[in-house]
């Protein structure tokens, strides 16, 4: 028998504040690429450590942090990361000074930091954990391909109890800006909460590190248990709807018992329509839930929508601000997330109540 | 013209990211390493670099830092007596 996956602890990092989920008024931006709220790092993060870590660093070891002290684990016995675009800032600050110094007298601090996998070998060494730990960058299924290997920890290795999986993705001044050049962000500013009424070409962009603290056992304070989840590069925006179909019947459910829906619609007139389909047909009775006019887009923003997931089902509450249409679900069972970007890297990830 | 004591903190503190810290917070004979400022080993390579820069000092045997990196009076020191600019 295939063991279950509960999430024991849940840490958020985003451009918005952790309590959006209870109702709070959320923040509003003004522009296209704006940052993630910082908690007070040195909480959590020793000064002497701190000072040279960059924004995906410290949201990365923080929301770890967090996660892991929800769910009462000290070392974990695994740690996956997702992120799209790695330590950017740190890429940027060693090519600058490559460039400055003419390839001469270069800092090692930087080169050191801007790997991909300095993230998850940080929240190692801040834990002194020497166990599994791969990063993987698969642009925006980073986070579910970190989510796969995961779920592949707990069925092929019958020792493994608990396993850290995030995702972190920051921005920075250039690689970010890169981003508008080819048109992936909206060309002129807009207010975040008007994404979804946009009629344009882009987005818009942010940061955020969302790290799930998993493992075999249910608790008081579990979340949500995590069913599966799905990938595929490409797919035919007609085609959408058989593979969440094929998708729900491996996983030996039937549409109507999904009873709420996240959909990654970033504004973007361009991909948008590859959620009609399901939209208009597969859930047209189905509560449909957005986030991106919260928080952007970006590789790894998923994780903001299994945050949100499994807060919805161990509340049973659903923040207005989230909703697509006027359905109520009294008491959200199952909740599916769809997500894609530039009609590329598709990806579902179902969760259920406890 | 500013006291090269100074100068050399100044300069580890914007290098080495050391926030909330003051010139006047390290102490001239105070440890760099250790249980004084607790500087670590890839600082210890941003020094190397920072002599290199500032001074034209090449430290062409690393385990030297050892002996050159002990505190702020021994750097300015070292300094003084093998600058290049």
């Amino acid at each position: 028998m295939e063991n279950k996956i509960y999430i024991n602890g849940i840490g958020s990092i985003s451009a918005q504040p952790g309590d959006v989920i209870s109702w709070e008024a959320a923040r509003l931006y003004h522009e296209n690429i704006f940052p993630a709220i910082s908690p007070n790092y040195k909480e959590f993060i020793k000064p002497m450590a701190l000072r040279r870590m960059s924004q995906a660093i410290k949201m990365g070891i923080t929301s770890a942090k967090i996660a892991l002290n929800e769910a009462e684990i000290e070392i974990p016995e695994a740690i996956i990361t997702g992120t799209g675009e790695g330590c950017k800032q740190d890429t940027e600050k060693f090519l600058e000074n490559l460039l400055d110094q003419d390839e001469k007298l270069l800092t090692p601090t930087s080169f050191i930091q801007s790997t991909h996998n300095t993230i998850g070998g940080q929240i190692a060494l801040n834990l002194g954990c020497k166990n599994y730990n791969v990063t993987y960058t698969q642009n925006s299924v980073s986070l579910e391909t970190a989510f796969l290997d995961a779920q592949m920890q707990f069925s092929e290795n019958p020792e493994i109890n608990s396993v850290l999986v995030g995702g972190v993705d920051e921005i920075s001044e250039k690689i970010t800006s890169f981003r508008k050049l080819d048109g992936q962000l909206k060309p002129d500013p807009i207010k975040n909460t008007d994404l979804l009424k946009e009629d344009s070409t882009g987005t818009i962009t942010s940061e955020g590190a969302h790290f799930f603290a998993l493992s075999k056992e249910k608790k008081q304070n579990t979340y949500a248990e995590f069913q599966s989840v799905f990938m595929k590069n490409s797919i035919q925006p007609e085609k959408i709807n058989d593979e969440i179909e094929a998708f729900l019947k491996i996983n030996k459910l039937d549409l109507a018992a999904v009873d709420t829906v996240i959909l990654g619609i970033n504004g973007d007139n361009r991909y948008d329509h590859y959620y009609k389909n399901p939209q208009e047909k597969l859930f047209k009775n189905t509560t449909q839930l957005a986030y991106k006019h919260l928080i952007g887009d970006f590789d790894t923003a998923s994780g903001y929508a299994v945050y949100l997931a499994a807060n919805i089902l161990k509340s049973g509450e659903i923040p207005e601000i989230l909703k697509l249409n006027k359905l109520e679900c009294s008491v959200p069972k199952t909740i599916l997330i769809y997500n894609q970007y530039l009609g590329r890297d598709h990806s579902l990830i179902l969760l259920s109540a406890v | 013209m500013k006291n090269l004591h100074t100068e050399l903190k100044e300069s580890i503190i914007e290098q080495l990211n050391l926030e909330d810290m003051e010139p006047a917070d390290i102490g001239n004979e105070e440890p760099l390493f250790g249980d004084g400022l607790g500087l670590d080993s890839i600082d210890a390579l941003e020094l190397i670099v920072l002599l290199e820069k500032d001074y034209g000092i090449k430290l062409t045997d690393p385990t030297q830092g050892k002996e050159i990196f002990v505190s702020i009076d021994r750097m300015a020191t070292y300094i003084e007596e093998n600058r290049t600019k």
